[in-house]
């Protein structure tokens, strides 16, 4: 028996390796997705007062601060007990919108696209941002203008791009001054081209990827996803509903703050990343997707013009649910028009420039449930605090979380497609990392752990010597 | 007062200046657009020369002298800024830091601190010594403050002007050496405290996020000090 080592997993976010079992015939076996590095903010924010949890929380990323800012602040709205004012809410949307572009940009651009530029064989060393910079100019501006966008608005309405501390229990700290809205409102026509840009190319591509499209984690699974009252897209605020690979709703209506009743979290020995399932088909087989792909799969209608065209082209994709992990990336480009759209119309709403934007209350419940459609999927953060209002538990539940158990068997599915025999061609190897790529996951987040991009791949036989190594 | 006031002479940094005998190096200084780095001391607040970061060199003594409690004398010649003094206002404003669990990023003073203020005036970029990560209780018992020991530098302005302006005495230490506590009446929960009138004015003097104002998000609490002075002046019925 061999085993091959993907250490470090490289072009995603956080720190992370996956192992290939192969038996004596040189045939996949097993293979597992290990997240490799550990935080513990559940822990360390033990004994502060809940107040300080959306600063705090943001820290647990660089890349989708907002969201944890969104969910942690949702958590300490309901430990206020208020409704936060009409204005905030809507202004807490724009920013959460603005980072859904701007990471689904760095997620399609700087990480995903020179595989689909350059070719998922082509050489490593230029199989990366600069490679797709010298192969194709415009596209990779593209990339850097979409994401200066959406990080330009969280500027805009935080004061800083990265960890913006605008967000607070209660609504948000600053109303929007009326220059920054025209200014965001005159950068929405270049964003939408870059999409609409974009969207035709992928389409176009999609043909070349068919192997790829039917290999990489396509395979039936339940769906989980926060939607609005009309079964439309949700970001912000709604129901969790669990839907199977057939369309059938599973799970629906069910309040964010009772998640627990329908989520558990299974924890492995190999990996410091939990494995959350859906409580009534147990663990492992509860097994469910989230993000861009569960969205679309999921919502009845996106809720703005043009990504309900282009939402209508990808139901196209298959007769029932779209069932490809590969087709991730096609979602995220809806999915950043539609937020762009969404922005747009927010914006151009009169109540936007309302000065009144938070309410004040103390502590009024002791448990808070903040439940919010980060990029990558659903976040949960979940805090208990004492009368005095500190915490003294907290549980997070995070979009690459909810992926782990599909991420898995998503790796075992390529690499038994992918993988045969003793040596592996390295472009063998960068597909076995890219089906993780469509996940688009943050490990970093995922363990509110700290680390770096890296890869690291082994191929051990039998008796566990290790064969062939790929590190990055 | 007295009518005939008494001048000295002295040079501070190779400059010549002129104080009143009762005034004190800093007082001189600052009169004189010298800086000299201090955290405990507050105008309008008693000195009591806490922090050491004021400490002056004065030729013919070999002790190093803190300018917030040195009175002038006539012919002193003082340096305020060497090579040395620089260095050791560092050493002392990192070991603050690595005493208590000082993060800046996510404290609700960030940006209106002056700790912060002081490391980034004094060009800290690190700190050399060892954290000690001590583990450090939130009292959050007071329904409008709260008290965060992780970031206290123990300057005692909170227990001075509790004592000497607002005259309720709630403030006081507890321990001694690293085990020091600024503590509220006699070591009980903030919230249950007797003599606390709730003034607001400990939180108020505090240079770091040590005391803080409850519901403030992070970067949110600025405080407010230019109102002692005032205060120290009415109360001592002069206008």
């Amino acid at each position: 028996m061999q085993t091959v080592v993907i250490d470090p997993v490289t072009r995603i976010e956080g720190h992370s390796k996956i192992t290939i079992q192969l038996d004596d015939h040189g045939m996949v076996q097993d293979a597992h997705f290990h997240v490799t590095q550990f935080r513990g903010f559940e822990k360390l924010c033990e004994g502060r007062p809940f107040y300080e949890m959306p600063a705090l929380m943001a820290r647990i990323c660089g890349i989708c601060p907002v969201s944890h800012l969104i969910a942690s602040a949702k958590a300490c709205d309901a430990i206020l007990a208020v409704r936060i004012p009409e204005t905030a809410e809507k202004l807490r949307r724009i920013m959460n919108l603005a980072q859904i572009v701007q990471s689904h940009a760095l997620s399609f651009f700087h990480l995903s696209s020179p595989d689909f530029l350059l070719g998922m064989d082509s050489d490593p060393a230029k199989r990366n941002i600069f490679g797709v910079a010298a192969h194709s100019p415009e596209m990779s501006r593209d990339g850097v203008r979409l994401r200066k966008f959406g990080q330009e608005i969280i500027e805009l309405l935080g004061g800083k791009r990265i960890h913006p501390a605008w967000v607070v229990p209660g609504g948000v700290s600053e109303p929007l001054k009326v220059e920054y809205r025209d200014k965001i409102l005159k950068s929405i026509p270049e964003a939408k081209d870059i999409v609409f840009r974009t969207l035709a190319w992928f389409k176009r591509q999609l043909e070349s990827f068919r192997e790829e499209i039917r290999t990489f984690a396509n395979f039936p699974s339940l769906f989980m996803a926060l939607t609005k009252e009309d079964g439309n897209l949700a970001f912000y605020k709604g129901w969790l509903r669990l839907v199977d690979a057939d369309g059938e709703v599973v799970q629906d209506h069910v309040d964010p703050a009772d998640y627990q009743e329908y989520i558990g979290e299974a924890v492995e020995p190999w990996s410091y990343l939990k494995s959350p399932y859906y409580k009534p088909l147990g663990y492992p087989k509860g097994m469910y997707r989230v993000g861009p792909l569960a969205r679309l799969n999921m919502a009845k209608r996106c809720g703005t013009p043009l990504a309900d065209q282009e939402l209508a082209e990808f139901r196209e994709l298959e007769r029932r649910f779209v069932l490809s992990s590969f087709y991730y990336h096609y979602a995220r480009l809806i999915e950043a028009l539609f937020a762009i759209e969404r922005i747009e119309a927010y914006l151009e709403e009169p109540e936007i420039l309302g000065k009144h934007v938070r309410a004040y209350a103390g502590p009024n419940n002791y448990n808070g449930v903040g439940v919010a459609e980060a990029p990558r999927g659903t976040l949960i953060h979940n805090y208990r605090i004492d009368e005095s209002g500190l915490i003294t538990h907290a549980n997070l539940i995070i979009a690459t979380g909810h992926n782990n158990l599909a991420m898995n068997r998503g790796v075992l599915q390529v690499a038994k497609h992918f993988i045969k025999g003793r040596t592996i061609p390295e472009g063998m190897l960068n597909r076995v990392e890219a089906v993780i790529r469509c996940y688009d996951p943050c490990l970093s987040c995922s363990t509110h752990a700290l680390g770096q991009m890296r890869l690291h791949l082994e191929l051990r036989d039998a008796g566990g010597t290790v064969l062939s190594e790929v590190k990055r | 007062m007295s009518p005939a006031v008494e001048i000295k002479t002295l040079q501070i940094d190779g400059k010549d200046v002129g104080a009143r005998a009762d005034q004190t190096i800093l007082e001189v200084a600052r009169e004189n657009g010298i800086d000299i780095p201090t955290l405990c001391h507050l105008d309008g607040l008693g000195d009591v020369g806490a922090c050491r970061l004021c400490l002056v060199e004065v030729k013919g003594s070999n002790k190093l002298l803190p300018a917030c409690v040195t009175r002038v004398q006539e012919g002193m010649e003082v340096t305020a800024h060497s090579p040395r003094l620089e260095s050791l206002r560092k050493i002392i404003v990192e070991m603050l830091f690595s005493e208590r669990n000082h993060v800046c990023s996510v404290c609700v003073s960030n940006g209106h601190c002056e700790l912060q203020a002081l490391a980034a005036s004094l060009g800290i970029t690190h700190v050399r010594v060892p954290y000690l990560n001590p583990k450090l209780q939130v009292d959050a018992t007071n329904r409008r403050f709260v008290i965060d020991h992780n970031r206290c530098v123990l300057c005692s302005r909170c227990v001075r002007v509790c004592d000497e302006i607002e005259g309720a005495h709630t403030w006081d230490h507890f321990g001694r050496g690293i085990d020091c506590r600024v503590i509220t009446d006699l070591n009980q929960p903030w919230g249950n405290s007797d003599s606390c009138t709730g003034c607001g004015k400990c939180v108020h003097v505090c240079p770091t996020g040590a005391l803080v104002e409850k519901g403030r998000a992070a970067g949110e609490m600025r405080k407010r000090q230019q109102f002692l002075p005032y205060l120290t002046l009415m109360r001592e019925g002069r206008q």
